[in-house]
């Protein structure tokens, strides 16, 4: 079985896992991280993305051994102690989510937005959204809690 | 899904000893076809081979007369970086087309020609700036690189290290995307060199990505759109599938042509 060495949320780790343990489901059964979701079978929803060496990645289409040497953020890791996340707060203020399922996807996603993205638009939110399925809001309120987040 | 053995290897010779070796190895470049696809138990390698490690094919090199891609560069990588930006804008925006942020954070250049999957966006790119795709073992044009259907001219013990692209003197790349997939349902690269000019299209074929001849005499003497309009492509050979059917798709082509037309006049 393959050795991983994986920086995750701050806190270095090493654990074997199994050669098709895919990365989200080491995440959620072997260290608890059940923050990062899994919605979809087929790659497509992004309930599960994470930040794999501060990029935006789904989880569910790697597998845990990639991650050897890696650092990893999830929803878990962005929040100061009890001080939300800027983009987290954005999301309250602005009722960017309803069941809830999506959201962590949607803010690693977000976060992978405004980092990258220095001006932007409702235009450019929503395209970027792309990989990100949301079957309450209508989308809405999320793209005003990235744009609301992005003034932060 | 199924199981295999994962290795993680640090050079193109390790690559090579293990396809060897193993002629039910896989080479793992960006995942984001192949992992999906062995999840949903479509795909049986015994062994896959992640080659993220491997350094040297991971670049964007400025040529002059020509870009060079290392084949692990993602998709990402390729769409921000400068020198593409500036040389090739057209493969940049092709780049930063391509599914979603996610996807494109993982999926690679050299993965998506290997795979060769008949909507995929990289391969008119080859086909139309007469790209040289080089390996372990020689050089292959694009033209004698896609042979059909998820079918490359690629032995089973070759990896694909860099893709190198004419720089033409415009190019354009216009898609239809899949609502869904965000996969061609019809994709036209058009790119304009010297007296010549070449058009490939993709998501279209039912062998996959093809060179558009009927096209290119139309619009080698002018790029006009009256002579884009002059040509229409036979629904016949064209996929149909629930998305639409060959005469919709063979449409779908006409129009991105001109879109692509009126945007490099």
């Amino acid at each position: 079985m393959p050795k991983v060495s994986i920086n995750i949320n701050g806190q270095d780790l090493s654990a074997e896992v199994e050669d098709r343990q895919l990365l989200v489901h080491f995440l959620r059964d072997d260290l608890d991280l059940t923050g990062t979701h899994v919605g979809c079978d087929t790659s497509q929803c992004g309930a599960c993305v994470i930040h794999l060496d501060g990029r935006a990645v789904k989880s569910c289409a790697m597998l845990a051994a990639q991650a050897d040497g890696k650092n990893i953020i999830t929803i878990e890791g962005i929040a100061d102690g009890d001080n939300l996340h800027p983009v987290q707060e954005a999301f309250r203020d602005n009722h960017g989510l309803q069941c809830g399922f999506c959201t962590p996807g949607m803010i690693m996603a977000a976060i992978d937005i405004i980092n990258r993205k220095p001006n932007l638009d409702e235009k450019t939110v929503r395209e970027e959204l792309e990989g990100n399925l949301c079957r309450c809001t209508g989308y809405q309120n999320i793209v005003k809690s990235i744009l609301s987040a992005a003034n932060r | 899904m199924y199981n295999f053995v994962y290795e993680k290897v640090n050079s193109v010779e390790e690559v090579e000893k293990i396809l060897n070796e193993d002629v039910e190895s896989k080479i793992l470049a960006g995942g984001q076809t192949l992992i999906p696809t062995m999840k949903q138990r479509l795909a049986s390698p015994s062994t896959l081979i992640d080659i993220s490690g491997i350094d040297e094919l991971k670049f964007v090199k400025d040529n002059d007369s020509s870009i060079e891609i290392g084949s692990m560069t993602t998709h990402y990588e390729v769409s921000s970086s400068d020198i593409v930006l500036n040389k090739l804008p057209s493969l940049a925006s092709l780049a930063e087309g391509i599914g979603d942020p996610h996807v494109r954070n993982m999926g690679t250049i050299g993965g998506s020609i290997s795979n060769n999957d008949p909507t995929a966006c990289y391969p008119t790119a080859c086909l139309s700036l007469r790209a040289k795709i080089k390996t372990n073992k020689r050089e292959i044009s694009a033209e004698d690189f896609f042979i059909g259907l998820f079918h490359t001219a690629l032995d089973d013990n070759e990896i694909v290290i860099s893709v190198e692209f004419n720089i033409p003197q415009k190019a354009c790349y216009m898609k239809f995307p899949n609502p869904a997939s965000r996969y061609a349902m019809a994709g036209v690269y058009i790119s304009v060199f010297n007296n010549d000019v070449s058009v490939a299209v993709t998501g279209a074929g039912e062998n996959g990505v093809f060179r558009w001849t009927e096209m290119e005499k139309a619009l080698i003497d002018d790029l006009s759109v009256e002579n884009a309009k002059s040509v229409k492509l036979s629904p016949e050979g064209i996929m149909s599938d629930i998305h639409a059917d060959s005469k919709y798709r063979a449409n779908l082509v006409n129009v991105m042509t001109l879109r692509a037309v009126e945007n490099l006049i």
